[in-house]
């Protein structure tokens, strides 16, 4: 490829592209999406399976095309299917024998599976307003894609018809603020840096993404590597003095890397960076820098020290990056975030209006949010800014699974806090998100259930903030672990009332006096749970309890009868059957310490005996008696097996009976009640014969004979 | 983090015409981005990319050719997660403990590869094959509780699968 020496052949070169992009769009595309969570869900295999059987049918008229991440990352592998002139049918949660039948019948017989198609009607798709991830259907690794899609024009257009000024008042205009946390107006930032006198100047895109919940960046690295590129060779253009960039992307995420990398080499062969861009001679060249994982290389500060190759210790501002000695080797620099390079294109090409379109008074725009934690569609979301949480946890993402309860969303990472459900109509834009003492970070939504401790949320953040503080100053490297030694007196119930002051105390300390970013807002996680779940810290220390029963020094078990039947029935009366229930459904319902111990050590006499007395027996109405006195004769013979009084012929009789109460009884109660039987009657009648004959209980479960004590959810886990 | 000086070897038999190769393609690294900014961190990654891990007399050879203290490059290297100066298992077992996996039960799996392989964090099976990590979020809080072996991420794991996931590794 000859470098595009000028507008026009960039112009012309995008005619080409488009052409054959309509060429493509008059077959049926296949569209594969390969983010790093589609791979690690098997979305590879899935194109494979595409390709071959795409081949094997001979269809011609189907085109199999790698895309990437749209966003639905729970349910992926995602593969869209778009047919010429209809509408576009996604379908989710893929694996390879779907992928023959969608092939037979879509791309064959032209009828849509619907029974694995996501409806293009649903809140998820509907409410939400796709900009910056507006070309994740494209190939990322493909350059002249996206100049197609009109990529690059703005880059064009700022070159030849804008000042430096007029692109900065667009952007001001726009009313575009920083996307990674505090949400300072970049315009302004840019102004800064441009009227810094100095020779030579640096632009730098924050890649570092490393607030736990947050992958929105690690989407757009993925899928739209371009924009970020334009976007900073366009800021470079408008601060003016700029000839060189570098975008900090963090080690955990090799895709991300990869896929950049390859973007800015394209870009380079294309001649859009490097020197005389499209024959303006304006230069700037882009380099890629991969972090080395730690986290508070995310500050600015920190992160300059990163790329000058030291050590990832934030310093005190001022001077700030964008002044002169604050920079990338001493050197004015401007750092933005990669959602906010991302946006600069579009503004651009679509004009300031455009962008503040949708958003509030004083946030304009959109933004990627992660949605994660106890909420049904997990994945990435963008929404116009101000758009209440509400909306977004229960309409865009679904709800809760499990009907539980909303309780809280932690918001901004281990600098954010929680929201509570009071708090669901506030709308999330940056003053709103601070009002309520949390921070909007770069957007990762964790949301929590009633199942959550807020004391051991607070725990986790602190953890996390004592294990990445870079130790540098005292209030952060001392305060923060304090802080952690009293939460953990808390959640043992060893705290008093005082512990409460001291810990707020602490937290001012560590806020006000900590130099960096990490470490003022360290305490914001613990501030907040205080502020709006005070009672349950009280609970903790007051009452010695844990209402949320994570903390496990203050849970303990007591059997319900009116809680723990209907439970004990679903777990061993399930459908299929008691064991193969407890084996495949159970890890859902209770405690995996309780289900290694299942699978290694149940004995299937003991669940058929448990599954007859308590469960049957129970719910019986002792009306026909088929099933009163076929329980009773069942738990009878079980009962002489298990206790190494059995004779073989019983196991027939087991079999007379369960047959004539199936045949029998009035209702489903008796006809459902000997599936545990048979069923473990068929899988495991070695065991039954080992009671039998060999006179002991394999697994050595009989002799305790209060099988069903351990089943009880209730039960487990309680004091041992 | 051991001594700089305790030379930390892999298991197995290092022979020197390995050693040789692995010194040669380092040193060819450190020529290729020794002028650039940030080499000293650039050389550090390609090193472990290379090695797996940092060994003393590597680290040794990079601070002597950048002309950078020893001492402020173990700096660095005790400041970056990334780096290593242990040797790490054949396969490196990443389990994440950012907020999401945590509320989904990442700590489960941690109690049962500790359960199933005696693995501790940041520790390694005696034969060498795997070697543990807790990691701060993979970005894949979508899929949560996630780990990840070398290359390949498993989504949405349950401890009573762990057995059979390890077992695929050979």
């Amino acid at each position: 490829m000859r470098p595009l020496s000028s507008v026009e052949e960039l112009n012309k070169l995008r005619e080409q592209a488009q052409a054959r992009l309509a060429e493509q769009e008059k077959k049926i595309q296949v569209k594969v999406h390969l983010g790093t969570c589609g791979i690690s869900s098997g979305a590879n295999k899935i194109l494979d399976a595409f390709v071959r059987n795409v081949e094997s049918c001979k269809l011609s008229n189907v085109v199999v095309l790698k895309a990437a991440c749209i966003g639905l990352c729970g349910r992926e592998p995602v593969v869209t299917v778009i047919a010429p002139g209809k509408e576009k049918v996604i379908y989710y949660d893929l694996n390879e024998d779907k992928v023959s039948r969608i092939v037979d019948e879509h791309l064959v017989g032209r009828r849509p599976v619907m029974e694995w198609v996501l409806p293009l009607d649903e809140p998820l798709l509907k409410l939400q307003e796709i900009r910056v991830m507006h070309n994740q259907d494209l190939d990322p690794m493909d350059i002249e894609q996206y100049i197609a899609r009109g990529g690059y024009q703005a880059l064009g257009r700022v070159l030849t018809q804008m000042k430096p000024e007029e692109v900065i008042d667009e952007v001001k205009k726009a009313g575009l603020r920083g996307r990674g946390g505090a949400g300072f107006p970049t315009a302004i930032k840019w102004g800064f840096v441009r009227s810094a006198s100095s020779q030579g100047k640096y632009v730098v895109c924050n890649g570092d993404e490393g607030d736990p919940g947050a992958y929105m960046n690690r989407a757009v690295l993925e899928g739209n590597p371009h924009s970020i590129v334009e976007g900073m060779a366009i800021g470079a253009y408008a601060i003016g003095n700029v000839r060189q960039g570098y975008a900090y992307v963090r080690a955990e995420y090799p895709l991300a890397i990869e896929t950049l990398s390859h973007a800015i080499a394209q870009a380079r062969e294309y001649g859009l960076l490097g020197k005389n861009i499209l024959g303006t001679g304006f230069e700037f060249s882009l380099d890629i820098f991969p972090g080395a994982g730690a986290f508070v290389c995310g500050e600015e500060t920190a992160l300059l020290h990163s790329i000058e190759g030291e050590r990832g210790n934030p310093r005190q501002r001022p001077p700030f990056p964008a002044n002169v000695g604050g920079g990338l080797f001493g050197k004015p620099t401007t750092i933005n975030n990669v959602e906010t390079w991302s946006n600069i294109p579009q503004i651009i090409l679509k004009g300031a209006d455009w962008f503040a379109s949708v958003g509030t008074e004083q946030s304009k725009g959109t933004k990627t949010l992660c949605l994660v934690g106890k909420v049904n569609n997990t994945g990435l979301v963008e929404v116009p800014l101000g758009t209440p949480l509400g909306k977004i946890v229960f309409d865009v993402g679904g709800g809760i699974p499990n009907g539980k309860k909303f309780k809280a969303v932690q918001i901004g990472g281990p600098s954010g806090g929680v929201i509570p459900i009071e708090c669901l109509n506030t709308p999330i834009d940056y003053e709103a998100v601070t009002a309520l003492g949390a921070i909007m970070g770069s957007g990762g939504l964790v949301v929590m259930d009633e199942d959550s401790c807020m004391v051991d949320v607070a725990k986790f953040f602190l953890q996390f903030t004592k294990d990445e503080s870079c130790g540098k100053c005292t209030p952060c490297r001392a305060g923060i672990p304090e802080m952690l030694q009293i939460l953990n007196k808390i959640s043992r119930g060893e705290a008093t009332l005082e512990d409460l002051d001291t810990l707020l105390e602490l937290a001012e300390m560590v806020a006000s006096a900590s130099l960096c970013g990490l470490g003022q807002t360290s305490p914001n996680p613990v501030l907040t749970t205080l502020r709006h779940f005070r009672e349950e810290y009280e609970a903790h220390i007051i009452d010695k309890r844990c209402p949320a029963g994570v903390c496990k020094a203050l849970v303990t078990y007591h059997a319900l009868e009116d809680k723990c039947l209907p439970c004990l029935e679903t777990v061993a009366g399930y459908d299929a059957g008691g064991y193969q229930a407890l084996r495949t459904v159970v890890p859902e319902l209770i405690p995996e310490r309780l289900v290694t111990k299942l699978q290694t050590s149940v004995c299937a006499v003991d669940l058929a005996r448990f599954s007859m007395t308590v469960p049957a027996k129970n719910q019986s109405c002792t009306k026909c008696p088929s099933c009163r006195l076929g329980i009773a004769q069942m738990v009878r013979l079980l009962d002489d097996i298990a206790t190494g009084k059995g004779n073989p012929e019983m196991l027939d009789l087991l079999f007379e009976l369960s047959d004539t109460m199936k045949v029998a009884s009035e209702c489903p109660v008796g006809k459902t009640a000997p599936d545990v039987v048979l069923f473990t009657l068929g899988h495991f009648r070695d065991q039954f014969e080992e009671h039998i004959l060999g006179k002991r209980c394999p697994s050595g479960v009989c002799q305790e004979a209060l099988f069903y004590y351990t089943v009880c959810p209730l039960r487990v886990g309680g004091p041992t | 983090m051991e001594p700089i000086d305790a030379e930390a070897r892999p298991k197995e038999e290092i022979s020197i015409s390995y050693a040789g190769r692995i010194f040669k393609q380092v040193q060819e690294v450190i020529d290729k981005t020794g002028g650039q900014v940030g080499a000293l961190i650039r050389v550090l990654q390609q090193a472990q990319g290379l090695i797996g891990y940092l060994p003393a007399p590597v680290v040794k050879t990079i601070s002597r050719d950048l002309k950078v203290p020893l001492s402020e490059v173990y700096g660095i290297i005790s400041f970056y997660h990334f780096f290593s100066m242990v040797p790490k298992g054949k396969y490196v077992i990443q389990v994440c403990m950012g907020t999401s996996c945590y509320v989904k039960g990442g700590q489960r799996i941690l109690d049962a590869l500790k359960k199933e392989r005696g693995l501790e964090p940041e520790g390694i099976t005696p034969e060498g094959r795997f070697s543990l990590e807790t990691v701060r979020c993979l970005g894949c809080c979508g899929l949560s509780p996630v780990m990840a072996i070398g290359e390949d991420v498993h989504r949405k794991v349950k401890p009573s699968q762990l057995k059979d996931i390890l077992n695929s590794y050979r």
